[in-house]
């Protein structure tokens, strides 16, 4: 038997208090095993300790929230029995140690918690952030991610229909994978973890157990150091074929009265699932592990418990069930096998080899988890110091060609192009908009959905750059016309245990509570990714946002491009030229301190429920919203995508940097035909919406108060180059 | 008409090309599991596409040893229409109904766009309903659709008018720069002698929806339907 010293329970990340909690709780030693559970249990990454007193202050109901945090993922109501269930995970740690296969499972893991409640996955999405593009690792990192991604998706026959990417230096040592899928599945139809019925069976299904990932979920709750390559065991291998087998065989079952409770096993595998499903139904579990399929041979009870093997679910049935519900993975080729049943004992025992090798009461591994309500210091960055703009750097369209060439605001087109975005059929608008629509398969109706954050202005200052992922995320919504709904959150943040680390979480967090309750949009699911740092220098805070949004018919929608010669070009919003935390002021002028612009909610809302109304009610077709990079670079990207050029015309104190490329909130752009201009513009003054007419779409060339002009071809190329000269390098 | 649609452990363009064929046809097609013995009787097979057995081993050589597939090279011996699309076009090259194989992109990587094809022969059960030399855009979406044979093969399916459609830009240029994935000859898909048999590696079933962006495959099934009437 393994000794408990003190070196073996801090390398399984647990401190002196905690382990004395497990002493008195059990009322002796735990077994390795059991020190292995309480581990896994009690990591960041399972346990929420730091974050969840934060956590629960956000809310998560509307009237269309069918299922809030808490589940294997979220559940809405988009009307007629259709519901949408979807969630946003982190695969950090593991994409740094092995791009391809911690981004592949990243994708893998995110799916099966979609589809483990009833719901066929039907879009994926991505939000990956990598180092400088000079760092030496970014580009095998960002080929090797991309791939993985592409390689578990496209495999999956699942359409990536969206994401994000951005480079920045915080992330050079510690990369963000965060993958996002949204499934639909029947109201009536939907699956739950909680466990329940005692002397039910507990089933192992889908692929065998190894010794891969035993301790991700640990692993992904500490810090990186320089010897963060010696841990390349702990990353899973995934193997999209057999999920693609498990989730076939998982949704033809549920189409049968069989499933009591089901869950998949991710991060902490086994134990996670049967302590977490036993706890919910308020039951205790037995395990047996020697009946676990396992694909290497001498396993001890810890390594089953704790591996982290891809592409398996537990399930709870009734016993006269078996023999149906076996039938049906038999046909698939997967593995099935009563591992357990059910108890009335509130406690997890796990037998293996005729020993016992744990017994715990479920109690303490779950509620009693710890929890912390950490010190914390919320450190703003001081006033934007607007001296420091020095006007006429440049003309505004050498300034526009350096910008849409720059690594964070240039087309995408090579990372989704190697993302099956059309599988399913249903891809409505492809990648590279603002939001992607997706139809909802049978239906009239369309998902809009979409990924969004914005690190730099939450670094600057937590609470406004809180408020504006959530903005941004509904103002991307909105964009198409869809009416937002609620959100899953992915929070990737440094070490927690950093007071001005813990500020940025709490400061982050207070700002989307405010933005989410305007808003109405809630979040329904989530994650936390803790101790992004690497030799203690973090990252700058990153919440991804994952917005989804409805719309009821098809047949009016808008999209960024511009459709036709002669529309006029309205801006929407006020524009104050507001330069701090901009790309221009990173890009151009390399000024990266001062505050980000301001949101201001109640605005936001008045003006994104007009522009919506504008698309469903008086049919306009194309709208596109002012984020990075500014009033000028958004307009480019409707001009390059619709292949139209524009004569741009601004009073002549708006011919300056400030309002071309300032960031300030709240503002869309829109083209709308001569015909349809008094309509759309009284409207528009009957609601007090600010707006100003910029221009006329025409020719092909980008013209500013016939003074100067750049050809479309040219911007286009600039946009959508960038990637492969990179990479060429 | 009888349509059969072969689903593989792996397919994952089966639904898609359904609701293209029922949309057509106003009839659903069988679904044959990959395990089956005996196919019913169909006057057009689809295999289609997806990553039948995860594209392990080599993309589409063990679904072409699948038990159904003994079924299906009889019936197209016997006469059926057969279509393979993208791991379906890997199938029948690797089971031997038609010649050459799919090897990886030139570019290494997977590639999902929308491509311009040049119609080569409307003389086809398959493509009678373009004119010649159209040009259509049809998506493609692979990682190994770089169509590769020897030298007298490559001239053979020349000689016969065997290629059903070639990449191209929107003038029907033919040249490398705008071959997608460096395919012989441009290839993008190539009939049997018997005219029976189609592989292609573009995805026709995704360009039948107007809603979804693209409906230049609409011909191509309306084509295979009207001849098998």
């Amino acid at each position: 038997m393994i000794k408990i010293n003190k070196d073996l329970i801090e390398e399984h990340g647990i401190n002196e208090e905690e382990y004395q909690f497990i002493l008195e709780s059990l009322n002796r030693e735990p077994s390795i095993t059991e020190l292995g559970i309480f581990s896994a249990m009690w990591s960041e990454h399972c346990s929420y300790k730091s974050s969840k007193t934060w956590l629960r202050k956000l809310p998560t109901k509307n009237s269309k929230v069918i299922q809030g945090p808490g589940e294997n993922a979220g559940v809405i109501d988009l009307g007629d029995g259709d519901a949408a269930v979807f969630k946003m995970e982190s695969h950090n740690h593991p994409s740094f140690i092995e791009p391809y296969q911690g981004a592949a499972t990243g994708v893998g893991g995110i799916m099966r918690d979609v589809f483990t409640m009833g719901a066929r996955p039907v879009a994926l999405l991505n939000s990956i952030r990598f180092g400088d593009v000079s760092h030496p690792k970014t580009k095998h990192l960002l080929n090797g991610v991309v791939s993985g991604i592409g390689g578990y998706g496209n495999c999956m026959g699942v359409p990536t229909v969206g994401g994000e990417v951005e480079f920045n230096s915080c992330y050079n040592d510690n990369i963000l994978v965060n993958a996002m899928c949204v499934g639909v599945a029947r109201i009536d139809k939907i699956f739950y973890s909680k466990a329940t019925g005692i002397g039910n069976s507990v089933v192992y299904v889908g692929s065998k157990t190894g010794r891969d990932g035993i301790h991700g979920a640990t692993m992904a709750s500490a810090e990186f150091d320089d010897d963060s390559d010696e841990k390349r065991p702990t990353v899973q291998v995934g193997d999209p074929f057999a999920e693609k087998l498990l989730l076939e065989a998982c949704l033809e079952l549920m189409k049968k009265d069989v499933i009591i409770a089901i869950q998949d096993m991710g991060a902490a595998g086994l134990t996670s699932s049967a302590v977490e499903m036993a706890s919910k139904g308020n039951v205790g579990i037995d395990l047996n592990l020697d009946l676990v399929p396992c694909r290497e041979t001498e396993m001890s009870a810890y390594e089953i418990m704790l591996s982290e093997s891809q592409e398996r679910m537990l399930m709870i049935i009734e016993p006269d069930k078996e023999q149906e519900a076996k039938a049906v993975f038999d046909k698939w080729g997967l593995d099935f096998a009563i591992i357990g049943i059910l108890t009335d004992t509130n406690h997890l025992v796990i037998n293996h080899h005729d020993q016992l090798k744990a017994e715990i009461r479920l109690d303490i591994l779950e509620s009693g988890a710890p929890s912390y309500n950490r010190p914390y210091k919320i450190i703003k960055e001081e006033e934007f110091d607007q001296s420091l703009i020095k006007e006429k750097n440049d003309l505004p369209l050498k300034i526009l060609e350096r910008l849409l060439n720059s690594p964070n605001l240039c087309s995408r087109k090579w990372v989704w192009e190697q993302y099956d975005h059309m599988v399913m059929n249903d891809t409505v608008f492809r990648p590279g908009g603002d939001s992607a629509i997706v139809r909802v398969h049978g239906t009239n109706k369309g998902l809009a959905i979409s990924t969004d954050s914005t690190p730099r202005y939450c670094s600057a200052d937590p609470i406004e750059g809180g408020r504006q992922v959530i903005a941004e995320s509904w103002r991307n919504i909105t964009s198409v016309g869809a009416t937002p709904i609620a959100i899953t959150d992915c929070m990737n943040f440094g070490n927690p245990e950093k007071e001005e680390i813990m500020g940025q979480f709490a400061g982050v967090v207070t700002g989307m509570i405010e933005a989410c309750e305007t808003l109405n949009y809630p979040v329904v699911s989530g994650n936390v990714s803790l101790y992004n740092e690497t030799n203690g220098k973090g990252i700058n805070p990153t919440p991804a946002i994952g917005g989804v949004g409805l719309i009821e018919d098809l047949n009016h929608f808008s999209t960024p491009h511009i459709k036709r010669e002669g529309d006029n070009i309205l801006l929407l919003g006020e524009t104050n030229g507001y330069l701090g935390q901009s790309i221009y002021a990173k890009e151009i002028l390399s000024i990266t301190s001062g505050l980000p612009p301001k949101v201001d909610l109640k605005s936001e809302k008045e003006i994104g429920d007009t522009v919506r109304d504008l698309i469903n009610i008086n049919k306009i077709d194309t709208v596109h919203d002012v984020s990075d990079g500014g009033f000028l670079v958004a307009l480019a990207e409707m001009s390059i995508s619709g292949n139209i050029g524009v004569k741009i015309s601004l009073d002549k104190e708006n011919i300056n940097d400030k309002f071309l490329f300032g960031e300030d909130q709240g503002r869309y752009i829109i083209s709308i035909p001569d015909k349809q201009m008094s309509e759309i513009t009284k409207i528009l003054n009957d609601k007090e919406i600010f707006f100003q007419k910029v221009g006329k779409a025409f020719g092909k060339k980008l013209i500013i108060n016939n003074n100067e002009e750049v050809e479309i071809e040219n911007l286009k190329n600039l946009h959508e180059n960038w990637f492969n000269e990179y990479l060429e390098e | 008409m009888k349509i059969s649609v072969i689903v593989f452990p792996g397919s994952n363009c089966d639904r898609d090309v359904s609701v293209s064929l029922k949309k057509f046809s106003n009839k659903d097609p069988f679904m044959v599991w990959h395990k089956e013995t005996s196919l019913p009787d169909s006057d057009l097979i689809v295999l289609p596409g997806g990553f039948s057995y995860g594209d392990y081993l080599r993309c589409g050589s063990m679904a072409a040893n699948s038990p159904i597939m003994k079924e299906v090279k009889k019936s197209s011996k016997n006469g059926s229409a057969v279509l393979g699309i993208c791991n379906g076009f890997q199938i029948l090259t690797e089971s031997g109904l038609l010649p050459g194989t799919l090897i990886r992109n030139k570019g290494l990587s997977f590639l999902c766009k929308n491509t311009p094809l040049r119609v080569e022969n409307n003389n086809s059960i398959f493509t009678k309903n373009y004119k010649d030399k159209d040009i259509i855009n049809i998506p493609i979406a692979h990682n190994e659709g770089n169509y590769f044979a020897s030298e007298n093969v490559i001239k053979e399916i020349e000689d016969k008018n065997l290629v059903a459609f070639r990449y191209c830009n929107h003038n029907g240029d033919i040249d490398i720069a705008n071959n997608p994935n460096g395919s012989l000859n441009n290839i993008a898909g190539i009939i049997n002698e018997n005219g029976n048999v189609l592989g292609m590696m573009p995805h026709p079933e995704r360009a039948t929806d107007k809603i979804a962006g693209l409906s230049d495959g609409e011909k191509f099934f309306t084509s295979i339907i009207e001849s098998l009437k």
